[in-house]
């Protein structure tokens, strides 16, 4: 092996403060640097690209054709009812994503020597979050494809289409602050994921994203119709194939920013104490 | 003179009540090596926790190349460089990728963390894996390029926290001749190790720490001329011979002789004329050993004769108040 040849200094930065601009300008280069390397691993992993892309497809496929038939949806054919649905599911168990990266991390001892770096304490959790909110939109073209694939048609406009999707991506980068915190909490990767499908399961599936709420059991309607997977899948669907807007995107945006309002300073918070 | 690193009685206790550190002081002079020796638990990697402002001390304080640590956190960060116990590099990037982000993260322009990541691949002879993953890497590769990651800043300080644990001697050697060039530029390394020859071989100065305290501290050879001029090592046919051998040798040395097995180690101050006597002993006895050597002290030797245990082969829980069954008596304790 070579020798290295150091030379001993003392770096330019050392001795003064930096200025409030320079820290936001490193903050938002971190973050963008952090992001670039979360989408990285995202591309190199064969299993995450499974989860990305295979396992939505097979939902498509699943509901549409094996139980689709037997599933009435009065006023809109099954694919057009389901397809937003599809979306939101996948959008959602993609934020478990975000759970597995930030434990995996952590269990590696890479957010060790992110601590001992002189970056921004934020950017590693604004970094994760950010990664999985491109890595949606990249899931939410190849839905897209496959529904319209699958015979899913836009009854209202391109614009209101877009409009829904948008909201959903919020919805799941809002989520991605809830799944943060447990993975923040978990101690493996494996566990993240665990503890993750819990929480996602009753909230994706005693839903409205794959089954009209009025053909469940009373008991169960009432927590289905109001909880927040089913307040923006309805928002999407009427802005993807037809319906009253205005009240269930305002509450679907409620719930996404009130999400992140008390789960972000949460995860924040378990993140400083994490070590 | 001012120190390049200093701690001043630092102590930490997690969750639970564990003691990790209990008044941990030390000052390293620039330019030098520092080695932290223990077993695993001891606390060495704490430590190397708190210097490097990953964790907090509970009390105590600690300044590296002047600045405090707890007060100065992000000024600190930008003057020492980490290289971990475990590799703490990502293994999903190519070898690149991984220094271009570490000096992106340092705040270096893309352009000369470019440039120092192709400076540093090359000075490590990691020019051909340069664009693979780390997942190709094996486990001598991975550590010249966390050991890399720890200098594209050119720091003056540099952390190394078991840098050749699990490493081949090859890979080992290689590692320490690395080690030895930053030193001989002017770099001040503290090292943590538990292979005594490592902090022999390379630290000027040596914390022994043991149960979240230090123990002894002093040169390698300082250690050493504690302990006796050398070391008389006699290996018998069986354990009761070494227990009686053991009684027998005991008067020549006013240092405790220790059993282990079939053999007795027993530092003494007086050398040849000490092994003649002992060899008259047991001769007298009708003892005759299987081996019979008088060999230099080893770090190994020292951190006995401090606790009462070997520290290759100790994995010390550190708990409060609970102090470890082997230290109750050395006899016992067996040697390897």
């Amino acid at each position: 092996m070579s020798a290295p040849a150091p030379v001993v200094r003392e770096p330019a930065e050392a001795g003064r403060a930096p200025g409030i601009g320079a820290r936001l300008g490193w903050m938002f280069s971190d973050t963008l640097v952090l992001t670039r390397r979360n989408l990285i691993k995202y591309v190199r992993i064969p299993e995450s690209l499974f989860f990305s892309s295979v396992q939505p497809v097979m939902f498509v496929l699943l509901f549409r054709y094996v139980f689709g038939g037997a599933i009435r949806t009065p006023g809109v054919s099954y694919v057009n009812y389901l397809i937003p649905g599809i979306f939101v599911q996948t959008m959602a168990f993609g934020a478990v994503n975000t759970s597995i990266g930030l434990a995996e991390d952590l269990q590696k001892g890479i957010i060790e020597r992110f601590r001992a770096l002189p970056m921004a304490r934020s950017s590693v959790l604004a970094a994760r979050t950010l990664a999985d909110l491109l890595r949606n939109v990249v899931v939410a073209v190849l839905i897209a494809a496959v529904g319209f694939a699958v015979g899913f048609r836009i009854q209202t406009n391109v614009l209101a289409f877009l409009a829904g999707v948008g909201l959903i991506l919020v919805f799941a980068y809002a989520l991605s602050w809830g799944f943060a915190v447990i993975g923040l909490f978990a101690p493996n990767s494996e566990t993240a994921q665990v503890m993750s499908f819990p929480v996602l399961f009753p909230l994706t599936f005693a839903s409205s994203a794959f089954v009209p709420v009025q053909s469940m059991p009373s008991w169960l309607r009432g927590f289905a119709n109001h909880q927040p997977v089913s307040v923006v899948v309805d928002a999407a669907r009427a802005l993807m194939v037809g319906g009253p807007t205005t009240s269930l995107v305002w509450q679907s945006v409620a719930w996404s920013v009130g999400i992140v309002l008390v789960l972000a300073p949460l995860a924040v918070h378990r993140y400083r104490l994490s070590t | 003179m001012a120190y390049a690193i200093e701690a001043h009685e630092l102590a930490k206790r997690f969750k639970g009540g564990v003691v990790a550190l209990d008044g941990v002081s030390f000052a390293v002079e620039p330019g030098t090596v520092f080695g932290l020796l223990g077993p695993n638990g001891a606390g060495k990697t704490t430590v190397v926790r708190i210097l490097t402002t990953i964790l907090g001390a509970d009390s105590g304080w600690a300044q590296v190349l002047g600045h405090d640590v707890g007060h100065d956190p992000d000024l600190v960060r930008r003057l020492f460089g980490l290289a971990g116990q475990y590799a703490a590099v990502d293994e999903n990037l190519t070898g690149r990728e991984n220094l271009v982000m570490v000096g992106r993260l340092n705040h270096l322009t893309r352009r000369d963390a470019g440039v120092r990541a192709f400076e540093l691949l090359e000075e490590f002879e990691l020019v051909d894996a340069a664009d693979r993953t780390l997942k190709t890497y094996s486990g001598g590769m991975r550590r010249r390029i966390d050991l890399a990651a720890a200098l594209v800043t050119r720091p003056g300080v540099l952390f190394l926290d078991e840098p050749t644990t699990g490493l081949d001697p090859q890979s080992r050697a290689g590692l320490w001749a690395v080690i030895e060039n930053l030193v001989g530029a002017g770099t001040t390394v503290l090292l943590t190790t538990q292979y005594l020859e490592e902090a022999d071989r390379l630290a000027s100065r040596v914390a022994v720490v043991d149960h979240g305290r230090v123990i002894s501290q002093g040169t390698p050879a300082e250690l050493k001329a504690a302990l006796g001029a050398t070391v008389l090592a006699v290996g018998l046919h069986d354990a009761a011979t070494a227990e009686r051998a053991e009684r027998a040798l005991a008067p020549l040395s006013d240092k405790s002789p220790h059993l282990s097995g079939a053999s007795v180690e027993l530092p003494v101050d007086g050398g040849p004329k000490v092994a003649m006597e002992a060899l008259r002993v047991l001769d007298q006895l009708g003892i005759e050993p299987v081996t019979f050597v008088l060999r230099e002290p080893s770090l190994d030797d020292v951190f006995l004769a401090l606790t009462g245990r070997s520290a290759e082969q100790d994995a010390a829980p550190t708990s409060a108040g609970l102090p470890a069954p082997e230290r109750a008596g050395r006899n016992g304790e067996a040697r390897r």
